[in-house]
C-alpha cells in the first residue's frame, strides 16, 4: 500500500491524560512533495510533529496509537536520534543555535570532522583533533545546495534572523540521509524579503526529492508552494485542499469551524459607548514570543474589548505591555492623560488592573492564605488595609480588614475554600483564577485587562469566570479588555474584538461577524475581499 | 535615521573597555602606587615575581578547562591540591627524593585526583548554575574527609613508618612536613641567571607545556563539545552530546591538573602545611585569575599569566607599603586578605551587572533593527475600523 509514498502515517491517535488531542489522523506525504499544516493552536499540529520526529515527552506520557510507514518500513521512532537516523529533520520555530558560535561550527554541530591523532588511540576518539578546512567545505556545500548567502564564518549572533534561519535549514540539509523535513514556522519571524528566499529554499529543496511538511500561519505561503494541505482541528483531519481548487476564505472556514454557534451573539444586545477611556498608539512591546508591532486602538468607557489571534501574535503583548510588565514604546492615552509606560506601579496607581495570563506564576502568591492574595496590591499600591503608627513610620497590616474584603469576596464570587486562611496553592484552578479575579476587583479599577482567563480550568468554571466578568462589567461599568486564544470565549462576550495578527491588529470585528472572517483576520488576511 | 542614532549609541568604546578590564585596571594602580612607595628593588621584585609565576602558574591554568565547559571557576580544584598532598606525605613516608619522588607523587595523585574529580563532576551536575558556591561547600566538606584520613587514617589504617612526619601520639600527620627531598628540585635542574633574576627552566618549560596541552585541546573534537556545553546546555543536548560526561571529564581534568599543580607549588615552597596548604590554594588561585581580566564565562591563557604578576607583586608590596605608610605592616598583610575576597565578591558583582547591562543593550538593538526592518516594508499598524457584513 506503501508505494508511492515516502511517509504513511495511519490512523494517529494520541491523548494526554485522558485529554484527546489527536483522533485517527492519516497523513501521506511523496517524495518531493509539499504538504501544508494548517490549524489554530491545539488543534494538534505540533504533537503531530512530535510524534513524527520521535520527541521523548510523547513516550513520557504513555506513547500514541496507530502506525508510521516511513521510507518503507514501519517506525516507532523512540528518540529523535532515531528519527533524524531514518532521515527526519526538522527545523523548530525557536533557533536551536548557538549564539557564540560561527555558521560552520552550529552546522556541524556534534557531527564535526575529525583528523586522528595518537592521543585518540589511547584516551578514545573524542580526542581527535577537528579538521576545520574539512567542516568549512562541507558548509560550504550545504550553503551553495540552498544557493543563498551565508556568510561561513559569522558569529550566529550576529546574523540578521534570516540568515539564522538559513542556518539551521542547512544544518539539516547537510545531513546527507535527509528525506523529510519538517519545517515548523520556518518564516514566522522573518521579514517578508526573507520569508520570500526560504519559501523559495524550499521549494528548490523538494525539486531534489526532498519531502516537506511545513507547517506556517502564513496563508499565502501555503497556497503559493504547497501541493497540498492538510487542515487540523481538535485533533481531527477537517479537510485536504488542493492549492489551485481552493481559497484562504475557505481553509480559514475550516480552520475555525464553519459550525462556530451563530447564537452565542443572539442573546447579547449591541450596546453603544461614546467615551474613549484608552487610546493606543503605535504600541511596540518586546514581550518574548509575544511581540506586538506598533498597534494603535481605541477602547470606549464601559465596553468589553476582546483581543484574539494564534498563539505568538502578540496579543497577550498588549496588556503586558501597557501594564508596564514588558519593555514598551508608543503612546497610551489613559482618560486623555499619558501613562507612563515601564512602569508597572504607576499604571496599577492610575486604577489599571490586569489579570495575568500566568496565573500561578505572576497572578499569586501560592504559599499564602486568601486573604493576602486578595489584598496584597491594593496594600501595595494604594496603602489601603494598612494601620499607620508613629505618624507613618511603622505600618501594620490591618488583618482584621483584609479578612471581612476576603470573606466579601469569597460570597460574591463563590469562591470553594474552607476560610480565607486557605493556602492559595491548595485551591482548584477556577477557584485561584476568582481569587485573581478578586484580586483585581479589590482595587477598583477603572479598567480591567484580563489575559486567558479560562486557560487551564474546567468547563463549567469558565462559565462562571465569563459570567463573573460580565456581571462586574455591567454593574460598575469597568471596562474590560480580555485577551483570549478562545475566539468563542471572546465573542460570547465582548463588544468588539481585535485580531491580532504578527505583531499588528489585522481588523476588529464585532461578535456577530461570520467566523471566517476571523478566521482570515487570524491567518494574516485583512483584505476580506470575498468576505461580506 | 533616528534609530540608527540609537543603535551606534549602545555603549562608548573607552568605558566598554574600563568596564571589560576593570579589576585589571584596578590592580595596575595599586601596583604603580604602591611599588615606589614599598621601596623594594627592582631586582628584588623581579626575582619575587618569577618565584611566584613559576609556583603559581600551573595551579591556575588548571582552572581553564572547566570555564571553557560553562562550570564556572571550579572551587574544586582544593580536592586536587588534596589528592597532590596525600600523594607528597607518601612519597615523603618512603622517602623517595628528587624528580623520582615527584613524578611517583604524580602518579599516585593522579589515580586519587580522578576519583575526586569524578565525585566533584557528579556533584556539581546536580547543582548546575550553581557549579561555584557549590564547588566552594564541597571543598570545605571535602576538607573534613581529608583531615579524617590524614589526622586519624595515617599511621592507623594506612601504615607509616616514618616517624618524623608521625605526631607523638604514634598516628596522625604533623602540622607542617618538611619537604626537603624534593625541595625545588625540579626548579634547580636548570637555573639561569638572567640580570640577577634566577630563571628555574624547566619548571617554565612544564608550564609552556600545559599552555600547549590547552590550545591543542580546544581544538579537539571534546573541547569543541566542551564549548558547546558551555554555551547552551539544551542545544548541546539536542545535539546529541553527553552533557553531563562532558561536565565531569572536564571537572576530572581540571581537578588532576590541579594535583600536579599543588605538587609543583609544594616543591617550591618546600615544607607542607597539612592542614593548610590547600584551603587557601582555591581562593588565591581564583583571584588571581579574575585579576587577570577573566570572567566566569571567559578566561585564557594571558589572563593567567597577566592575573599571576599582578596579584602577586601587589601581594608582595602590600604589606611592606603599609609598613611605610602607616608603620604597621599588620595593615598590609590585612590589606592582602581583604584584596583576596574584595575581588573575587567584585568580579563576580561586576560580572553580573555587566551581563545585565549586556542583554538590556541586546534586546535594545534587536528591538531597533527588528523595527527598521519592518518599517521598511511599510507595515504600519493596519487599522480596519468597522468591517461589518
Amino acid at each position: 500500500m506503501s508505494e508511492g509514498y515516502l511517509l504513511k502515517m495511519e490512523s494517529i491517535s494520541k491523548d494526554f491524560y485522558e485529554n484527546q488531542v489527536l483522533q485517527d489522523v492519516n497523513l501521506n506525504v511523496k517524495a518531493g512533495e509539499i504538504v501544508g499544516l494548517v490549524g489554530e493552536n491545539g488543534a494538534g499540529k505540533s504533537t503531530l510533529m512530535n510524534i513524527l520526529f520521535g520527541e521523548e515527552t510523547i513516550h513520557e506520557t504513555g506513547g500514541y496509537r496507530g502506525t508510521i510507514m516511513f521510507d518503507g518500513k514501519e517506525r516507532n521512532f523512540s528518540t529523535s536520534f532515531d528519527a533524524l537516523e531514518a532521515g527526519i529533520g526538522m527545523v523548530h520555530q525557536e533557533f536551536v543555535l548557538i549564539p557564540g558560535f560561527t555558521a560552520v561550527e552550529n552546522i556541524m554541530l556534534n557531527r564535526e570532522i575529525t583528523k586522528d591523532n595518537f592521543v585518540a588511540e589511547v584516551f578514545g576518539d573524542r580526542m581527535n583533533t577537528l579538521d576545520w578546512e574539512a567542516m568549512r567545505k562541507r558548509t560550504n556545500k550545504a550553503i551553495e545546495t540552498l544557493e543563498i548567502n551565508l556568510n561561513p564564518n559569522m558569529l550566529v549572533k550576529d546574523m540578521p534572523v534570516g540568515h539564522r534561519q538559513f542556518t539551521e535549514i542547512a544544518r539539516e540539509i547537510d545531513r546527507e540521509s535527509t528525506k523529510l523535513l519538517i519545517l515548523d514556522e520556518p518564516t514566522a519571524v522573518l521579514a517578508e524579503s526573507e520569508a520570500e528566499i526560504v519559501l523559495k529554499v524550499i521549494k528548490k529543496l523538494s525539486q531534489k526529492g526532498i519531502a516537506i511538511l511545513f507547517i506556517t500561519h502564513r496563508l499565502q505561503e501555503i497556497l503559493d508552494i504547497c501541493d497540498n494541505i492538510v487542515v487540523l482541528r481538535d485533533g481531527k483531519i477537517q479537510k485536504e485542499l488542493k492549492p489551485k481548487e481552493t481559497s484562504a476564505k475557505e481553509i480559514a472556514e475550516y480552520m475555525v469551524g464553519r459550525e462556530l454557534s451563530e447564537q452565542v451573539s443572539g442573546d447579547k444586545k449591541a450596546r453603544k459607548f461614546k467615551e474613549t477611556v484608552l487610546k493606543v498608539e503605535d504600541l511596540w512591546v518586546d514581550m518574548p514570543g509575544e511581540q506586538v508591532n506598533g498597534v494603535s486602538f481605541e477602547v470606549k468607557k464601559g465596553e468589553i474589548f476582546g483581543i484574539g489571534g494564534l498563539t505568538g501574535q502578540g496579543k497577550l503583548g498588549i496588556a503586558n505591555g501597557i501594564m508596564g510588565l514588558y519593555p514598551s514604546e508608543g503612546t497610551v492615552l489613559f482618560n486623555g492623560k499619558e501613562l507612563e509606560l515601564n512602569n508597572p506601579k504607576n499604571a496599577l496607581k492610575n486604577g489599571l488592573a490586569f489579570v495575568s495570563e500566568d496565573r500561578r506564576g505572576l497572578g499569586l502568591l501560592l504559599d499564602q492564605p486568601l486573604s493576602w492574595n486578595v489584598a496584597f496590591t491594593v496594600m501595595q499600591v494604594k496603602e489601603q488595609f494598612i494601620q499607620k503608627h508613629l505618624g507613618g513610620l511603622i505600618k501594620w497590616r490591618d488583618d482584621r480588614a483584609i479578612a471581612e474584603l476576603t470573606r466579601e469576596y469569597i460570597d460574591k464570587l463563590d469562591i470553594k475554600c474552607v476560610s480565607e486562611k486557605q493556602f492559595v496553592r491548595e485551591l482548584s484552578g477556577g477557584n485561584q483564577q476568582k481569587v485573581c479575579l478578586a484580586k483585581a476587583f479589590a482595587q477598583n479599577p477603572e479598567l480591567l485587562f484580563v489575559s486567558e482567563p479560562t486557560r487551564g480550568i474546567d468547563v463549567g468554571a469558565k462559565r462562571l469566570v465569563l459570567d463573573t466578568l460580565r456581571q462586574y462589567n455591567e454593574e460598575y461599568g469597568v471596562t474590560i479588555v480580555i485577551s483570549s486564544s478562545e475566539l468563542e470565549e471572546l465573542r460570547a462576550i465582548s463588544d468588539r474584538i481585535a485580531i491580532v495578527n504578527e505583531g499588528q491588529i489585522a481588523g476588529i470585528l464585532p461578535p456577530s461577524a461570520k467566523p471566517a472572517n476571523f478566521g482570515l483576520l487570524m491567518l494574516g488576511k485583512s483584505e476580506l475581499e470575498e468576505g461580506a | 535615521m533616528k534609530s540608527q542614532d540609537t543603535l551606534n549609541k549602545t555603549m562608548n568604546p573607552v568605558l566598554k573597555l574600563l568596564i571589560d578590564y576593570a579589576v585589571p585596571i584596578m590592580f595596575i594602580l595599586i601596583v604603580v602606587v604602591a611599588t615606589p612607595v614599598s621601596g623594594f628593588s627592582l631586582g628584588f621584585l623581579a626575582n619575587e615575581i618569577m618565584t611566584r609565576l613559576c609556583r603559581n602558574s600551573f595551579l591556575i591554568l588548571s582552572l581553564l578547562i572547566p570555564v571553557m565547559a560553562g562550570m564556572g571557576m571550579n572551587f574544586g580544584m582544593v580536592l586536587g591540591a588534596m589528592a597532590g598532598e596525600i600523594a607528597l606525605i607518601f612519597i615523603t613516608d618512603w622517602n623517595i627524593v628528587g624528580i623520582s619522588g615527584i613524578l611517583l607523587a604524580m602518579l599516585i595523585a593522579t589515580p586519587i585526583a580522578i576519583v575526586f574529580g569524578y565525585f566533584a563532576g557528579v556533584v556539581l551536575n546536580k547543582a548546575t548554575g550553581r557549579e561555584m558556591v557549590t564547588g566552594l561547600m564541597l571543598g570545605f566538606f571535602m576538607n573534613g574527609v581529608y583531615q579524617l584520613l590524614v589526622l586519624y587514617g595515617m599511621g592507623k589504617l594506612i601504615p607509616i613508618t616514618n616517624k618524623d612526619i608521625l605526631l607523638t601520639r604514634g598516628y596522625g600527620i604533623r602540622n607542617a612536613i618538611n619537604l626537603d627531598g624534593i625541595r625545588q628540585c625540579l626548579d634547580n635542574i636548570i637555573k639561569l641567571d638572567l640580570f640577577g633574576v634566577q630563571i628555574p627552566v624547566v619548571t617554565l618549560l612544564v608550564i609552556a607545556a600545559l599552555c600547549l596541552f590547552i590550545v591543542w585541546f580546544r581544538k579537539t573534537k571534546l573541547g569543541q563539545d566542551m564549548r558547546t556545553v558551555g554555551q547552551d546546555m539544551e542545544v548541546a543536548r539536542t545535539a546529541g552530546i553527553d552533557v553531563n560526561k562532558t561536565r565531569i571529564v572536564s571537572i576530572v581534568i581540571s581537578t588532576v591538573l590541579a594535583s600536579y599543580g599543588m605538587i609543583i607549588f609544594l616543591q617550591n615552597m618546600g615544607t607542607l602545611n597539612t592542614y593548610n596548604s590547600h584551603e587557601q590554594i582555591g581562593f588565591f588561585c581564583i583571584a588571581a585569575l579574575l585579576v587577570g581580566g577573566a570572567s566566569v564565562t571567559k578566561a585564557s591563557i594571558p589572563n593567567v599569566f597577566v592575573g599571576v604578576i599582578l596579584f602577586h607583586t601587589v601581594f608582595v608590596v602590600s604589606p611592606r607599603a603599609g609598613k611605610e605608610l602607616i608603620g604597621e605592616a599588620q595593615l598590609g598583610e590585612y590589606f592582602r586578605v581583604f584584596i583576596t575576597y574584595g575581588v573575587i565578591a567584585f568580579s563576580l558583582a561586576l560580572y553580573a551587572w555587566r551581563r545585565k547591562v549586556e542583554q538590556e543593550n541586546e534586546r535594545k538593538k534587536a528591538m531597533i533593527l527588528h523595527k527598521a526592518s519592518l518599517q521598511k516594508q511599510g507595515k504600519g499598524g493596519v487599522s480596519l475600523e468597522k468591517i461589518d457584513n
